[in-house]
């Protein structure tokens, strides 16, 4: 078991990787709950309706609060008004880049692929690059040294997350990332997640990202006017408040290094807005552990597999304020978690290490 | 004991739903044994080629089986790739029915 007395390296690159193998850590057996296979099968049936419906009111919605933004456009009230349209262009344009990247929003897989590539371009989140981070990320969920989607390190840097309320962290990275696809190349990290195979396809992806940029740029340039900008490109920034809420909630404060997404995953229960946003992803110990359910069936999911996990949040703030002090605490003793009761109706956790609290490895101060 | 032409007998049948897959372990070699809404039967590889997770518990959808960790879509009855993660064919194996039982050549 290796011991390391400074703060852990949560690059992909780093010896956290090798130490996460040696572990048995990697590519790993999960724990699952025990659903019926008869009814994880009506579960996992794909359909075209609500998602076809969801995108239709997506786009609508996306069409009134872009209307109402450029109607107030040069007034004070466009700020209110951008601020709705951000939310509504960012927060479903991630969550549709994820599910449709699973490949299951729709049964047709066009569709999935149509919606993916708008959304990824939408949410800043070149298409290949991103499907196979987020492959990597369900491999070895939050295993440091392998998940390149933790959001959060112990302790946290809060001038990343503040900075990232505006994707002014996580966006400059992506467009540096997508500078260097145009000249062929992909960085270091990439490289241990993407297959060679890929690495053509996510090079003329990021090509055409940047003609679209350009585009976007240059209609500024001859319209003497940011409003363009403001409606396709800097959403992704402006409005990304929610995106990263959403997905603070979903594991940070819980543990690493497990192989039990009961231990390191957070289920809310959240209101239907922020449901239809979200696409249902605050059903997130359920999505983790049967991800080929579609967003549409992970309420009955839940239903059949709360027995066996922890309680759920039981609001979007709840759940804030819980990973807000576990980063406050965490700050000053990096091993800190939240541990959450079972109810007695619950198989036991399955942490697949010998340390239950940090996965063997000592933390500075600890 | 596979015969002397490669043939093991795998299952009944019925122990197949119509639309869906199982789950045959032999020695140390896994397979999934798939039966297709119209009653034909085919045989691959147990686990995924992109990760060694098994194929059984995932989704058939006509002649495609999705793997139920990446999501990733092979057509079974060729093998095919059809969807990442997969980039890699899936082995499959030929199959014959005798008396009610399914035959896998794995030889």
């Amino acid at each position: 078991m290796s011991t390391d007395t400074n703060k852990r390296d949560y690059r992909l690159t780093g010896p956290e990787s090798k130490i996460a193998l040696e572990k048995g850590l990697v590519a790993a057996e999960w724990y699952i709950s025990l659903v019926p296979r008869k009814r994880l099968k009506e579960l996992m049936k794909r359909r075209n309706g609500p998602a076809i419906r969801d995108t239709i009111l997506w786009f609508c919605a996306l069409a009134g609060t872009g209307f109402l933004a450029c109607w107030t456009w040069g007034t004070w009230w466009a700020i209110p008004a951008f601020a709705l349209y951000g939310i509504v262009y960012s927060s479903p344009a991630d969550s549709r880049w994820h599910e449709c990247g699973h490949g299951t929003a729709f049964k047709t897989p066009w569709m999935n692929e149509v919606v993916y590539q708008i959304a990824s371009f939408m949410s800043l989140r070149p298409a290949t690059p991103w499907r196979w981070s987020h492959t990597r990320h369900h491999t070895d969920t939050i295993i440091v040294g392998r998940d390149p989607e933790i959001v959060a390190p112990r302790p946290p840097v809060w001038r990343i997350i503040l900075m990232d309320f505006f994707r002014l962290y996580g966006g400059p990275k992506d467009i540096r990332r997508m500078i260097m696809h145009c000249f062929g190349k992909l960085d270091e990290e990439e490289r241990e997640y993407i297959p060679r195979s890929e690495f053509s396809k996510a090079c003329w992806e990021s090509r055409v990202y940047v003609l679209l940029f350009i585009g976007i740029i240059s209609w500024c340039i001859v319209t003497k006017s940011f409003l363009p900008a403001m409606l396709i490109g800097l959403p992704s920034f402006y409005g990304a408040f929610l995106v990263l809420v959403f997905g603070m909630t979903q594991h940070l404060g819980l543990n690493e290094d497990v192989l039990d997404h009961r231990l390191n995953t957070r289920t809310i229960y959240m209101n239907p807005i922020f449901r239809f946003l979200y696409w249902n992803m605050n059903y997130h110990i359920e999505h983790h552990m049967f991800p080929m359910i579609p967003y549409h069936a992970l309420p009955a999911l839940h239903e059949e597999m709360k027995d066996d996990c922890p309680p759920p949040c039981r609001s979007l703030w709840s759940a804030i304020k819980e990973v807000v002090t576990a980063l406050v605490r965490q700050g000053k003793d990096p091993t800190y978690t939240i541990e959450r009761t079972l109810p007695a109706t619950a198989r036991p956790y399955g942490f697949g290490n010998d340390d239950k609290t940090t996965g063997g490895v000592t933390y500075a101060g600890s | 004991m596979p015969d002397l032409e490669g043939w093991i007998e795998t299952c009944a049948v019925d122990d197949i739903d119509e639309e869906d897959v199982i789950r045959f372990d032999y020695g140390d070699r896994t397979f999934a044994l798939y039966r297709t809404e119209d009653s034909e039967y085919y045989a691959t590889d147990g686990y995924c080629t992109h990760e060694k997770f098994h194929l059984a518990d995932g989704l058939v959808m006509g002649n495609t089986i999705e793997c139920p960790k990446h999501n990733g879509r092979f057509d079974y009855t060729t093998g095919e790739a059809k969807r990442a993660p997969v980039c890699v064919r899936l082995q499959t194996y030929p199959v014959k029915i005798q008396a009610g039982k399914l035959f896998v050549k794995i030889g």
